[in-house]
């Protein structure tokens, strides 16, 4: 989602003239401009997270009917729940973490290319950036489902495929793990191609000849040099990858890429609230998860503090 | 001069397969729209333009509907989150306040959750305070998760703002309000229009979140996970293809012409 | 500031008791200033000296934390910036970058609501002689176009006080040195008071009428180029204007006139009237031009003071003079400039040579020697590779 974040045009220009930024100024006028989009932050974002965390504690209301909630503190929610789903959770993360590396592994040489060999034609970078980015103008729904079609049984993919033995007779693409991973991967490689694009954008090459002047190869300057240097943009690609990738339930879900053993956590607490109108459960995996990714990230703060975050 | 060896070769067609492979399904839904289907958009029937002359017709304009009413959501969500993230941008870069730390880690936040949690959450919190699900529900939603986005775009634009222009400004007798009106509005607007062209492509194209907090109302995405079941009427190919070929115009008339613009004053100078 | 009229004639500037601090360290100590009007001021110090700020201080993009400032007698401390008929011409020349040449030189006739900006902004690009160009925009604009377009912008407001913060720096040295007349020339015609903030010492003694020398916050000197140069008062303004060769050593004897310094057993006579102290352990200079190298000892004149014999270990030449340095054992490496009248070096590297100079050219300082170094300080490259390598092995010791 943070893709134009990423996108060239709003990278700000490094300040070439040297002069000292202006020390901030304390003043009430900061207070004005915070306020009223804290404000709103506070009543549609933290109020919610709250509510979530009451309403997952729920019990369900003694003379009520399904959908009935009163406030409690059943803890055994959380219990009841990673009892019953755990194999989701624990698919959840794994297909996550699967789509992630194997974005980053697709990903990587793309970024360099536009970001390291094609830096001498600027026209060509845009260009390829914006094919990059194009996936995004079409709508997440119809990318998925577009692939599900090409994958389907009766597509002219699968059956060449059988056709030439690489598939068994009876084998489908849809509906496995593989298909929702692939889903997954497919999705989310501009959120991992945009970062690693913008810090390989600005490495500085001139360390890589430094690297080759000291007797390292290509292959060792790649690791030694090439990779530390771009470590930012993958750790920012890898978060912006996995927590949405995790939370996902669109390419796992039936009707697009997924079937009966795919159900991840987000198919889940779509299927409790909105189906089963079990609140308190959809909401104790809605906490779990967010507890889950809150610590992947205040790993990540730990190490870069809070002003690298924005 | 570099000997086209292997090494030479393999990143570029590296590339050049990867983004292909990008395209992918883009070229197919693009195909299908030009579909003679009937009900579902599955096989492949015969080539026609009705379903780009007729695409209101379908379904009594149910898809028409939802495009319109994603369009209206976008817009109105578009310019709140932009007002609020700018304000908020200008304070984070200019300004020194207590809680500096707090407010970054607030804003950081909605992108980091995942959106089932954001969507569950706002349904809950709506739900016991017995707001009804509609239109109103959902832009107050789209608004939420956009304001981070555009708080980060335009931070990049305002850190990169020389503060000696604004000085310059007030230097040369401008009072504050001037100063901003003549100098740093303008030269924040690429920004902006680039955070208000992120915050709408964001909640047009958003699902988990809509699903979670529209009620009756159908978006876009909505009709179109409503209808994988049954059926993608070839329509909705059609309007996503039309927005993505506006899309792409857009952001490639942008590049060409700043590029253009650029050689134009390299010349002259 | 009247809004549709411009000031009479520059005005002058007082500052009282001015003092700086940010949190963390202080910029400004205690800062008394007075600028008479029509007169080029320049402020000069290393970085980090609090002259910048003091120009900031000025311009109303600051305030004090305590202390007055007054512009032509009146008070406009509270005042802010956009009130104040001060204006700027800045480091970074920061011309907005949407508008054109000529909106950037109208834009602060247009705020105050002079009538006819366009031409007045036209009539001030003709001074700088770009007028051709006032339809581009400044990224079109080379370094120097876009520092005479900030010139513009600032005069033709005709402030009562005119800042510049350092304009020159990024110009390069031919183009410098025509700026630095334009810009004289262009103060005394129009009639401003200008207050120019540099590090460059040589921009300064060219263009000023008074200079400032500013250290750690405070004023060391303040005076006309020459009294500077020729008088300087610490060890500091000996050094970063030009360059000194010092000495400290007690004062073994006086008349009426002169003092006699003790330096390693050789006498140095320094003039009353050119020392600032006159008993005890005092700090004594001369400048390297004044120097001139004998290659036999000359005989003894009452006139002129004798340092020798010492030998010269680099002979540098710089165009329009030779630099030689010279070792005397005890007293340490003198630097002599001798002009070159004729081709060649006066003493080759390794010879044997003496150095005087006349006794009036002499100066004494008003520092307490215990804290200064005994000679200029070190910045060759082998005394500053000498302790970054005992600071290293200090490191390490403790580590």
């Amino acid at each position: 989602m943070a893709f134009a974040a990423f996108a060239p045009t709003t990278t700000p220009p490094t300040d070439a003239s040297g002069t000292a930024a202006s020390p901030r100024r304390r003043s009430p006028v900061a207070l004005l401009l915070l306020l009223p989009g804290i404000l709103y932050l506070g009543l549609f974002f933290l109020a919610p997270l709250v509510s979530l965390i009451l309403t997952s504690l729920q019990a369900p209301s003694e003379f009520g009917d399904i959908g009935q909630y009163s406030y409690a503190f059943r803890w055994e929610n959380y219990v009841a729940v990673i009892q019953q789903y755990w194999p989701h959770i624990l698919r959840s993360f794994g297909y996550a973490l699967i789509a992630t590396v194997l974005a980053l592994l697709f990903s990587y040489p793309l970024a360099y290319f536009i970001g390291v060999t094609a830096r001498r034609w600027p026209l060509l970078q845009s260009l390829m950036l914006v094919l990059v980015i194009a996936p995004f103008f079409i709508s997440f729904l119809l990318r998925t489902l577009a692939w599900k079609q090409i994958l389907s049984d009766e597509s002219f993919l699968v059956t060449s495929l059988k056709a030439v033995s690489l598939l068994g007779p009876d084998a489908h693409l849809t509906g496995t793990a593989f298909s929702v991973i692939f889903g997954l991967t497919y999705n989310f490689i501009p959120f991992m191609t945009l970062p690693l694009y913008t810090t390989l954008e600005r490495l500085d090459l001139r360390y890589l000849e430094a690297g080759n002047d000291l007797y390292a190869s290509p292959v060792q300057v790649f690791r030694t040099v090439t990779v530390p240097l771009s470590m930012p943009g993958i750790v920012a690609g890898t978060l912006l990858t996995f927590i949405p990738a995790a939370g996902d339930y669109i390419n796992a879900s039936r009707d697009f890429l997924g079937g009966a053993d795919t159900q991840m956590i987000g198919n889940v607490i779509e299927a409790n609230f909105l189906v089963l109108l079990n609140y308190p459960a959809a909401a104790a995996l809605s906490i779990i998860l967010m507890t889950v990714i809150l610590v992947m990230v205040g790993v990540y703060v730990k190490r870069s503090g809070t002003e690298e975050l924005l | 001069m570099r000997r086209l060896s292997l090494g030479t070769w393999l990143l570029p067609v590296y590339a050049v397969l990867a983004l292909i492979f990008l395209m992918v399904p883009i070229v197919y839904t693009f195909v299908f729209s030009f579909n003679d289907s009937l009900k579902s958009n599955i096989t492949w029937r015969g080539f026609t333009f009705d379903k780009w002359l007729n695409v209101c017709a379908v379904q009594n304009g149910a898809v028409c509907e939802a495009f319109g009413n994603s369009a209206l959501i976008g817009v109105v969500a578009t310019v709140l989150a932009t007002t609020l993230g700018t304000m908020i941008a200008i304070a984070l870069v200019r300004y020194r306040f207590r809680f500096r730390s707090a407010t970054s880690l607030l804003l950081f936040l909605p992108m980091a959750t995942p959106e089932v949690v954001l969507g569950a959450g706002l349904a809950a919190q709506f739900l016991s305070v017995g707001v009804p699900k509609d239109m109103v529900t959902i832009i107050l939603a789209h608004t939420m998760f956009c304001i981070s986005f555009v708080v980060v775009t335009v931070k990049a634009r305002v850190a990169g703002l020389d503060p000696a222009l604004e000085e310059a400004g007030r230097d040369l007798y401008g009072s504050p309000a001037q100063v901003f009106a003549r100098v740093t509005f303008p030269l924040l607007l690429p920004g902006i229009l680039a955070a208000a062209l992120l915050s709408f492509a964001l909640s047009f194209d958003d699902f988990i979140i809509t699903n979670f907090n529209s009620g009756a109302v159908t978006t876009f995405p909505k009709y179109i996970y409503i209808s994988a079941s049954r059926g993608i009427p070839a329509e909705a190919n059609v309007i996503a293809s039309a927005v993505f070929i506006l899309a792409l115009v857009i952001v490639v008339t942008a590049q060409v012409s700043s590029a253009a613009r650029a050689k134009r004053q390299a010349r002259q100078a | 500031m009247a809004a549709g009229a411009f000031a009479e004639r520059g005005a002058d500037l007082e500052l009282v008791g001015i003092q700086k601090r940010f949190p963390g360290f202080t910029a400004i100590e205690n800062l008394d200033l007075t600028i008479p009007a029509g007169s080029f001021f320049a402020l000069l110090g290393p970085s980090g000296c609090g002259k910048t700020t003091t120009l900031r201080l000025v311009a109303g993009l600051e305030d004090p934390t305590s202390g007055r400032i007054l512009i032509g007698g009146q008070d406009v401390t509270t005042q802010k910036a956009f009130q104040r008929p001060v204006n700027t011409v800045f480091q970074s020349y920061a011309l907005f970058p949407h508008m054109t040449v000529l909106e950037n030189v109208a834009f602060g006739l247009r705020r105050r609501k002079i009538p006819d900006a366009v031409g007045r902004a036209h009539e001030a690009l003709r001074l700088v002689e770009l007028d051709h160009l006032a339809a581009r925009k400044p990224v079109q604009l080379s370094g120097g176009q876009q520092q005479r377009v900030a010139l513009a912008r600032a005069i033709v407001n005709r402030p009562a006080l005119l800042l510049l913060d350092e304009p020159l720096g990024a110009l390069d040295l031919k183009l410098r040195r025509q700026m630095q007349l334009e810009l004289k020339t262009i103060q005394e015609e129009v009639g401003l008071t200008f207050l120019h903030v540099t590090h460059d010492q040589e921009e300064a003694m060219t263009m000023a009428d008074t200079i400032a020398v500013m250290n750690k916050g405070r004023i060391e000197q303040l005076g006309s180029p020459e009294q500077l140069y020729e008088l300087p008062r610490t060890a500091f303004v000996a050094n970063f204007l030009g360059q000194s060769n010092l000495f400290t050593g007690p004062v073994v004897g006086e008349t009426t006139s002169m003092i006699s310094v003790d330096v390693a057993g050789h006498a140095v006579i320094v003039p009353k009237s050119r020392s600032h102290r006159h008993g005890g352990t005092v700090s004594v200079g001369v400048r390297p031009e004044k120097l001139s190298l004998h290659r036999e000892q000359p005989p003894t004149d009452a006139g002129r003071n004798l340092l020798g014999p010492g030998r010269v270990i680099d002979v540098s030449f710089t165009g329009v003079s030779t630099q030689y340095l010279v070792v005397v054992p005890g007293i340490g490496t003198l630097v002599v400039f001798e002009q070159n009248r004729t081709f060649g070096p006066v003493g080759g590297e390794g010879e044997e040579v003496w150095v005087s100079w006349h006794v009036e050219h002499g100066f004494g300082l008003d520092d307490d020697p215990a804290d200064d170094p005994k000679f200029a300080a070190d910045t060759d490259t082998q005394s500053i590779a000498a302790q970054r390598r005992a600071a290293l092995v200090t490191e390490l010791e403790e580590a």
